[in-house]
């Protein structure tokens, strides 16, 4: 596969961000604001960090990729799509009836690993799957994206442990710090900082970028494993809602669905970054 | 224990040994089984695995949740996974990792709890499952199974393993009678029959099978022939070996060490509801929690004693 541009990685988060943002208005269910601090991740891992296509998905040394935040699925479902796990028009049979592109993501749906969308169980399941991969001295990474707001779950802590004492730097955990979670900020619920210093504690070789920026990202997840003997963990800063200005930060859009006229602003703002991309092609 | 002596019953090892035992055995048949402990592998026997195949044990310290949950993404990378704790804290804890990473997906992980019931004795009710059953009762596509001695435990590891899918095992702390022999044969799924009658029948599973056999053999003196089955698999129960037995000795007592809500008793129940309804009486721990002391006290104080099944069974054939 030729490696993107960072322009066409660009011009693919907004693309992304457009697609998230009409199934969700199509099928009137989802999580808008957390799809799109994402985005950026999935869309850097998928086209230009790991090996996962749905040519090699059922070869044993695939890079995997596990979402812990299911209820980001919009994010997932879509990039899977452009990846051509699936068609793009299955994306619009989202939350319906009989539909395997439901709230949260299953292995129904090709292209995921595993089942996820309740909280906290994402970095255990990516553990075993990393230490899967050492004894059989594969070369796979495992890749796991968790939310913020879930890091109060504490079998990510038990996980955390494990994977430092196995030493699983083929493990590389991205914590999407949107900063805000269903009812407010992620530090006015139960204080998750100072967050580097605690993954640092327990063994992580941590990094932070910003989660919104293809460039940081590009650099940050490229240059895993940071040490070696030491599991990854990117704190990749993000803005929920990112790319929208009326959806940016705020808490309401946590599963809110945009009506035709947010939509139809929403598309417009984001066409408009998209046609700034296309002049600097 | 003194279940089943006075009927000749002899006492083997504990289903927690054999397990262990034939755990390791499997272990040198089958290079994929990887086996997962909460720090707990001398009490589950896990501990001779752990000696026998070290590169493929891994104690990942007293945390259920995630044992279970590494155990999914083992399971999920090809690996033939085993995790064993105390019954009480790996479906306590890990009750949510057993729901979304083992059951939803329906993934081949193996889990054995050992330390069930209150026959673990001194120790007392904070480490007594007596919820377990009906925790592990709730979870879709898992197999439940409760060996009653050293050869049902013998083949129940093998058939966990054979089986392909998530199985839960519960095994108990104390030596046990013996119920089979070698040339005995089981069936997954399908109840064994170990005592015939036509006047009552009583099911049981673990180490209440014996129990059972003592209070058939009480009745017997009675002139009541008790039949009594040995409901191994609790998940899936063996619905026609509960219907011809409600249709052809008219009443069901269960037996199981366990709460009498959501365990043996009310898989039964729901069956003799559904096919054939008989009068029914229910043995095992009344919606309450035990206490510490010695096991055989313990089944006369909280109603688990085979003197508690005979009088249930007498209740029933009245009733009948």
């Amino acid at each position: 596969m030729p490696k993107m541009t960072e322009n066409e990685l660009k011009r693919k988060s907004i693309e992304y961000r457009k697609t998230i943002l009409k199934i969700i208005h199509h099928c009137g269910a989802g999580h808008t604001g957390g799809s799109l601090s994402c985005i950026d991740i999935l869309n850097v891992l998928y086209n230009a960090v790991m090996n996962v296509s749905p040519a090699n998905f059922e070869q044993p040394d695939r890079d995997r990729y596990i979402q812990s935040k299911g209820h980001s699925v919009e994010a997932l479902y879509t990039v899977l799509a452009d990846k051509g796990f699936y068609p793009q028009e299955a994306l619009y049979t989202l939350n319906t009836y009989q539909s395997h592109f439901i709230g949260h993501p299953t292995r129904k749906v090709p292209g995921i690993e595993q089942n996820t969308g309740a909280l906290g169980h994402g970095l255990s399941i990516a553990v075993g799957m990393a230490l899967a991969s050492k004894m059989d001295g594969r070369s796979y990474r495992v890749f796991t994206l968790l939310g913020d707001g879930e890091l109060t779950e504490g079998s990510s802590w038990e996980a955390s442990m494990t994977a430092a004492h196995y030493q699983l730097d083929n493990l590389v955990v991205i914590v999407d710090r949107n900063k805000l979670q269903i009812t407010g900020p992620t530090e006015d619920v139960i204080a998750l900082e100072p967050l580097a210093s605690k993954f640092e504690a327990f063994g992580f070789a941590v990094r932070a970028c910003n989660g919104n920026d293809i460039d940081d990202l590009l650099q940050t997840l490229k240059a895993v494993p940071f040490v070696t003997g030491k599991p990854n963990l990117v704190i990749a800063n993000t803005i929920k809602g990112k790319g929208v200005s009326f959806i940016e930060n705020q808490v309401n859009w946590h599963h809110h669905v945009p009506t035709d006229d947010e939509l139809a602003q929403a598309l417009r703002e984001l066409d408009q970054v998209q046609q700034t991309l296309e002049v600097v092609r | 224990m003194n279940v089943g002596r006075s009927i000749g019953l002899e006492y083997g090892a504990s289903t927690r040994d054999i397990f262990g035992e034939t755990l390791e055995e499997l272990g040198k048949e089958n290079s994929n089984i990887v086996v997962l402990d909460g720090d707990v592998s001398n009490s589950t026997r896990t501990k001779f695995f752990k000696k026998a195949f070290p590169e493929r044990f891994f104690n990942l310290g007293i945390a259920e949740s995630n044992i279970v949950g590494v155990a999914s993404g083992l399971a999920a990378s090809g690996k033939e996974v085993l995790a064993a704790s105390f019954a009480a804290f790996l479906l306590g804890n890990a009750y949510d990792q057993i729901r979304m990473g083992v059951a939803y997906p329906n993934l081949n992980v193996k889990l054995v709890g050992s330390h069930s019931g209150i026959s673990i004795g001194e120790d007392g009710p904070s480490q007594m499952a007596i919820e377990d059953l009906a925790l592990a009762a709730s979870f879709p596509n898992l197999t439940v199974l409760v060996p009653a001695d050293e050869q049902a435990t013998r083949w129940a590891t093998r058939a966990m393993f054979e089986h392909e899918g998530p199985v839960y095992l519960r095994t108990g702390r104390p030596a046990v009678p013996r119920i089979y022999d070698d040339s005995e044969s089981f069936e997954l799924g399908k109840a064994t029959q170990v005592r015939q009658g036509d006047a009552v029948t009583i099911i049981a599973c673990g180490l209440m099978v014996a129990a059972a056999l003592e209070a058939a053999h009480t009745l017997s003196q009675k002139g009541i022939e008790a039949r009594v089955l040995d409901m191994h698999t609790v998940k899936p129960v063996d619905h026609t070996s509960i219907e011809q037995a409600a249709r052809q000795t008219g009443g069901i007592v269960t037996a199981e060490e366990h709460s009498i809500a959501g365990g043996l008793g009310a898989a039964v129940a729901q069956v003799v509801a559904l096919r054939h309804p008989v009068p029914m009486a229910f043995v095992g721990v009344m919606d309450t929690y035990a206490e510490s002391g010695d096991p055989d006290d313990l089944f006369a104080r909280y109603g688990l004693s085979p003197a508690h099944i005979t009088q249930a069974a007498e209740r029933i054939v009245a009733h009948t």
